[in-house]
């Protein structure tokens, strides 16, 4: 027996013809502005170097403007660290490797960084805060996402501090001295954890230097080492652009260059560093695959891809901002796709429902537009929802191109924001072929119902993190890095100790 | 082309002079059958590209002077087999190694005598050392898995673990001295996780090198997964530093001023570089020869997440 | 065309029109997205918008053994005018009672836009014969129900007889003539993310014009990913059919909070079209009196006590 189809009803009226069929995400009931109350927050005017425990003015006298970049307005103005800067810095990590830290009893050591922790969680609420002025995230993720799991950083690699003799199979570990550190301006206090955690479990000491469009959270941050009563000189942080960055990566003093960022200042590092023993671990650029099969979860897997590109405005090195559709469910994936991209709501990072907030920088957003351009001009189709950009600051549509083919420049170039390039693959094999076909191999996304199936891209896949039937998940507990020219040396777990120990 | 030639015959025939003309040769005397030393890449015995050879600092032996282009052929036969040897389950490539010892030992003669004409005073050391290196290696192949990979406590309902990928293709600069053991034990860490290697063996003594070679040509080692280069670093290496292929430098030994321009151009595609030296002994010190460590930083790190919850 | 396991007889083997295989659903990420949609902001006026929207949704339940025509009325009185007084709060979207007190509750109800919902098919289990089934139906729908909510065979369902649930589905709902039907799935009974989804394909394909979740005997009753999964499938039904399927999440839906969580749940998944209560309610018992203190709130400032709202 066969069920007829009854006739719908005059409340279910059905669209007879197929073109007719959409729905609007417009506004039966928008939500209010809900904007995070920013006035207990207090944002200095200006802010100093901290080196050696203290605030201390830069040599030269320089300041260079902090921007909020959803409004365009300062926010207060930072310290422009010179080599002479660098080097006091340098030097008080030094001595303070050589008469405290060095000597501190491993547990100790630990204590101190459990306690940043605490710290951090305590003030989560002012950090979140001055992280999406400062940045443009939305509230929603520096509140969930950042802050947390920056804390979390820290009180995971505390807990090895006293550990390290037992992490790589009994062979002898010995701390690296001190570290040089720069950090990218898309995470900005989640990479500062990244990087400061690990380096001070394992004996170092350090000199961080920020991203020049988002120093202050690593400002709170030294006022929450302050208040962790850390030892003087055991954290330094300097700011400034390029040639800070340049100046510490030369000094003669530094031990240990810890890099995340583009992969061609990786290279310049890299070559700057050659013949000079130091340490190196870079973390560099991506251009993630994220391969969505036919049996998978479709609806998940959409939520995945949205994840995987829009997270953080695209701005992430390990964005799917590839994403390979089994042809057999392109027009599929790509309908719900747009669906979902219309509710996604593009504005003020402060406001608790917003999802894309501002892009980091006007050099971003010019960059941005550049490579968009180039996917136009290729032949690419482009798209985004109907959405209103806020009238001041820097802000970009989710963008989404199809048609795209491994040649376009939108398929391997890094674009760093939230636009999507959609290819199609036939089989597995060609799937492999076509996300491995980069010179990057940060991460890659894989989407199936078949568990023999995503073990063996998995397998295949190069790239040091893959997610299966999820994307953008991270854990301090958890190495990540990349392959090839994505970077080498992980930040994360066990693994993460070896960027920071001599091992015999 | 080449320097003046001698040949093996006449340094072993007995009280041989070496100056030409002194003596006569004896007409009735079997001649030795002599052998034309040739590099191994891609599984084949080749000479070099470019036609030129070197002699033996003893002036007995000719052998191939590899050029820029017998590096690239390295890396093309080196890039052909790795997905084939990664792909080998790591008790097979564990047997291939051990079975690399094995016919090291049945020649282990042929490889001390040789060592010794290169002036080692402890060949038969050193053979045995290297030997062993190769079994230890062999052994490894299935257990460094364990030791490095990890499974990640994420705090979430996610399963999530990280495992080692071999890299690719690794080109080592073989240490000089000991020629043979830290050969073998410079190329088993990093071929023991399905790396292959694209080796510049030697300048010293050139000769044990390519005996080896003919070991793992007889070793079940599928053709490419080493490769071995005679000649002089200098040519060759900048060469392979810039290769866009290759994905790690392993360079024993080198100081000054190449070894820099090596590291520079490595960085053009972010080449995982390795420069280190061990002193004669610790070659054949377990603990650091022999550490796992070897392995490891050849080693790729891959991290899976996957839900747990149908 | 779609295979059907068939436990039943010869009769009952066959295929339905096509729903296709059934997409598999992933659990930890539905969940995540379910639990990401909580977090949407909804405070003032949208806050105000959203609790009077979820008042004209609500489907005002009573269903237990000591029901009677007291409390029913009292129950309509409380749908028609939630908040005497206030005209701004509209009434609620039906009373769902147990069929013999239809007539109560249709009397009571009369000359408002409430309608009444009675439940049927062997309520809350499901397991009587299917004659039983449909004449519960129609003894319903004659005695005045204008919707009616009725229960699949979960072990049936369970026991792979797809049709078999399928046929009664499409039984019930012929024998509801002009009555609304609303399948309940009693997604706490059948066991994963993937059988709701394919229950609810099952139920629309059959010709339901809304699905709904739960009896609220059962727990886990409505949970928003369980509704997530479900407005996924209704949107993949409109678009293969252009038909637009009703939802309804009942049973623990206690709060305004859950309340408006379910709203955007909607919100985001269907769009505006679904944001009526002719495409969504909310079937709950103690639901209202929480709305209206929020609202009560939203108005006057001060945090209300229970004591100020009739418990009816």
């Amino acid at each position: 027996m066969t069920i007829k189809l009854v006739e719908p009803k005059a409340t279910a009226a059905g669209d007879r013809r197929r073109g007719e069929r959409r729905l609007e995400f417009a506004h039966a009931w928008d939500y209010a502005p809900a904007p995070e109350a920013v006035d207990h927050v207090k944002i200095l005017p200006r802010y100093e170097l901290f080196i050696d425990g203290k605030w201390q003015a830069p040599e030269k006298g320089r300041y260079f403007d902090t921007l909020s970049p959803s409004t365009e307005q300062k926010l207060s103005e930072v310290a422009e660290a010179s080599a002479e800067d660098v080097d006091r810095a340098v030097r008080a990590a030094r001595h303070a490797y050589d008469r405290v830290w060095s000597r501190m009893k491993p547990l100790e050591r630990g204590k101190y960084i459990f306690r940043i922790a605490r710290i951090i969680q305590e003030r989560s609420r002012e950090l979140c805060i001055v992280e999406s002025l400062d940045g443009g995230k939305p509230i929603k993720e520096s509140r969930d996402f950042d802050v947390p799991t920056a804390a979390a950083h820290f009180f995971y690699y505390a807990g090895w501090a006293d550990k390290l003799g037992y992490a790589f199979g009994g062979r002898p570990v010995s701390a690296l001295g001190v570290a040089g550190q720069i950090i990218p301006w898309n995470f900005p206090l989640l990479m500062a954890a990244w990087k400061i955690a690990p380096a001070l479990a394992c004996g170092n000491t350090v000199v961080l230097k920020p991203a020049e469009t988002t120093p202050l959270s690593a400002m709170f941050l030294a006022e929450i080492i302050q208040e962790a009563e850390l030892p003087d000189g055991v954290v330094n942080i300097v700011t400034g652009a390029g040639a800070t960055g340049a100046a510490l990566v030369a000094h003669p003093d530094v031990n240990k260059v810890a890099f995340t960022g583009s992969t061609d200042v990786g290279k310049r590092i890299q070559k700057a560093l050659a013949g000079t023993g130091k340490k190196l671990t870079l973390e560099l650029g991506g251009k993630a695959a994220n391969i969505v099969f036919a049996d998978a979860p479709l609806d998940q897997a959409v939520d995945g891809i949205v994840n995987g590109i829009f997270f953080n405005q695209g701005h992430v090195c390990c964005a799917g901002s590839r994403l390979l559709l089994e042809e057999s469910v392109h027009d599929l994936v790509i309908r719900k796709l747009r669906d979902r991209m219309a509710t996604l709501r593009v504005g003020d990072p402060l406001d608790k429902n917003t999802d894309i907030g501002a892009i980091n920088s006007r050099m971003q957003l010019e960059k941005i537009k550049e490579l968009c351009a180039a996917g136009e001009a290729e032949g690419a189709e482009r798209w985004s929802p109907p959405c209103e950009l806020p009238a001041k600051g820097f802000f970009f549509a989710p963008t989404v191109f199809t048609g795209v083919a491994q040649s376009h420049r939108i398929a391997r170039e890094e674009i760093f924001g939230p636009v999507l390039s959609v290819l199609t693959f036939r089989t597995e094999a060609e799937a492999v072929e076509k996300a491995n076909n980069t010179f990057y191999g940060l991460s890659a996304g894989v989407w199936s119902n078949k568990g023999a199936r995503l073990f063996k891209m998995a397998t295949q896949l190069e790239a040091g993190v893959v997610w299966g039937n999820t994307y953008n998940k991270f854990d301090p507990s958890s190495p990540f890095g990349g392959y090839k020219e994505s970077g080498f040396g992980r930040e994360g777990g066990r693994q993460g100790l070896a960027a920071y120990l001599h091992v015999d | 082309m080449s320097e003046r030639r001698k040949t093996g015959a006449e340094r072993r025939r007995p009280g041989a002079d070496l100056e030409p003309g002194s003596e006569p040769a004896d007409p009735l005397a079997r001649l030795a059958v002599k052998k034309t030393w040739k590099m191994y890449v891609g599984g084949a015995f080749v000479r070099s590209e470019s036609g030129r050879y070197l002699v033996t600092a003893d002036g007995v032996d000719n052998y191939p002077w590899a050029s820029r282009k017998d590096g690239r052929d390295a890396v093309t036969a080196a890039q052909a087999a790795q997905k084939g040897w990664a792909g080998k389950t790591a008790y097979n490539r564990g047997q291939i190694l051990y079975r690399l010892g094995e016919v090291m030992e049945g020649r282990r003669a042929e490889l001390a005598l040789s060592l010794e004409r290169a002036g080692e005073s402890q060949p038969e050391r050193e053979v045995d050392a290297a030997i062993d290196r190769a079994i230890s290696f062999a052994g490894w192949s299935d257990k460094y898995q364990s030791l490095f990979a990890s499974s990640n406590p994420v705090a979430g309902p996610h399963f999530g673990f990280s495992v080692t990928d071999p890299m690719g293709v690794v080109v080592i600069a073989a240490p000089d001295r000991p020629a043979l053991l830290g050969l073998v034990g410079s190329i088993c860490p990093v071929i023991v996780s399905g790396n292959v290697a694209v080796v510049v063996v030697s300048e010293v003594d050139p000769i044990t090198p390519l005996i080896l070679a003919e070991c793992l040509a007889t070793s079940d080692l599928p053709g490419g997964v080493v490769n071995l280069l005679t000649g002089k670093r200098a040519e060759v290496l900048p060469h392979l530093a810039k290769h866009m292929g290759v994905r790690a430098l392993d360079l024993w030994d080198l100081t000054g001023d190449d070894a820099v321009k090596l590291e520079v151009a490595a960085a053009d595609n972010v080449k995982r570089v390795t420069r280190r030296s061990l002193e004669l002994e610790a070659w054949y010190d377990e603990t650091r020869g022999g550490s796992p460590g070897n392995i490891e930083r050849f080693l790729e790190t891959k991290t899976v997440w996957h839900p747990m919850g149908a | 065309m779609h295979p059907i396991a068939s436990g039943g007889g010869p009769a009952e083997r066959g295929t339905l029109p096509p729903p296709g295989p059934t997409p598999p659903i992933d659990r930890i990420a539905v969940e995540e997205r379910a639990a990401a949609l909580g977090k949407r902001s909804i405070k003032k006026a949208t806050k105000v918008a959203g609790l009077k929207l979820a008042i004209s949704m609500m489907d005002l339940t009573t269903l237990e053994g000591a029901d009677s025509p007291g409390k029913v009325r009292a129950l309509c009185q409380k749908a028609r005018t939630p908040e005497p007084g206030d005209e701004s709060i509209p009434s609620c979207a039906a009373v769902c009672v147990y069929p013999t007190l239809v007539p109560v509750a249709k009397k009571a109800l009369e000359g408002s836009r409430v309608r009444v919902a009675s439940v049927a098919t062997a309520f809350p289990s499901g397991l009587s014969p299917l004659s039983v089934k449909l004449e519960d139906t129609r003894r319903a729908v004659e005695l005045g129900a204008d919707e009616i909510d009725m229960v699949i065979d979960r072990g049936a369902f369970l026991s792979g007889q797809y049709q078999r649930v399928a046929d009664e589905i499409a039984q019930v709902k012929e024998a509801c003539g002009e009555a609304h039907l609303k399948v309940i799935l009693e997604t706490g009974e059948i066991g994963s993310y993937d059988n709701v989804r394919r229950a609810s394909d099952l139920a629309m394909h059959a010709g339901t014009d809304f699905i709904k979740t739960s009896t609220g005997k059962i727990q886990p009753a409505a949970t928003p990913p369980v509704t997530l999964v479900m407005l996924e499938a209704i949107r993949d039904f409109y678009y293969a059919t252009g038909r637009r399927i009703g939802m309804k999440p009942a049973g623990g839906i206690r709060t305004a909070k859950q309340a408006l969580h379910y709203l955007v749940l909607v919100k985001e998944t269907l769009g505006d079209a679904w944001l009526t209560p002719d495409l969504f309610r909310l079937g709950a018992s103690t639901l209202l009196n929480d709305v209206l203190m929020q609202l009560k709130k939203e108005a006057s400032g001060a945090y209300q006590g229970p004591d100020y709202f009739s418990k009816d």
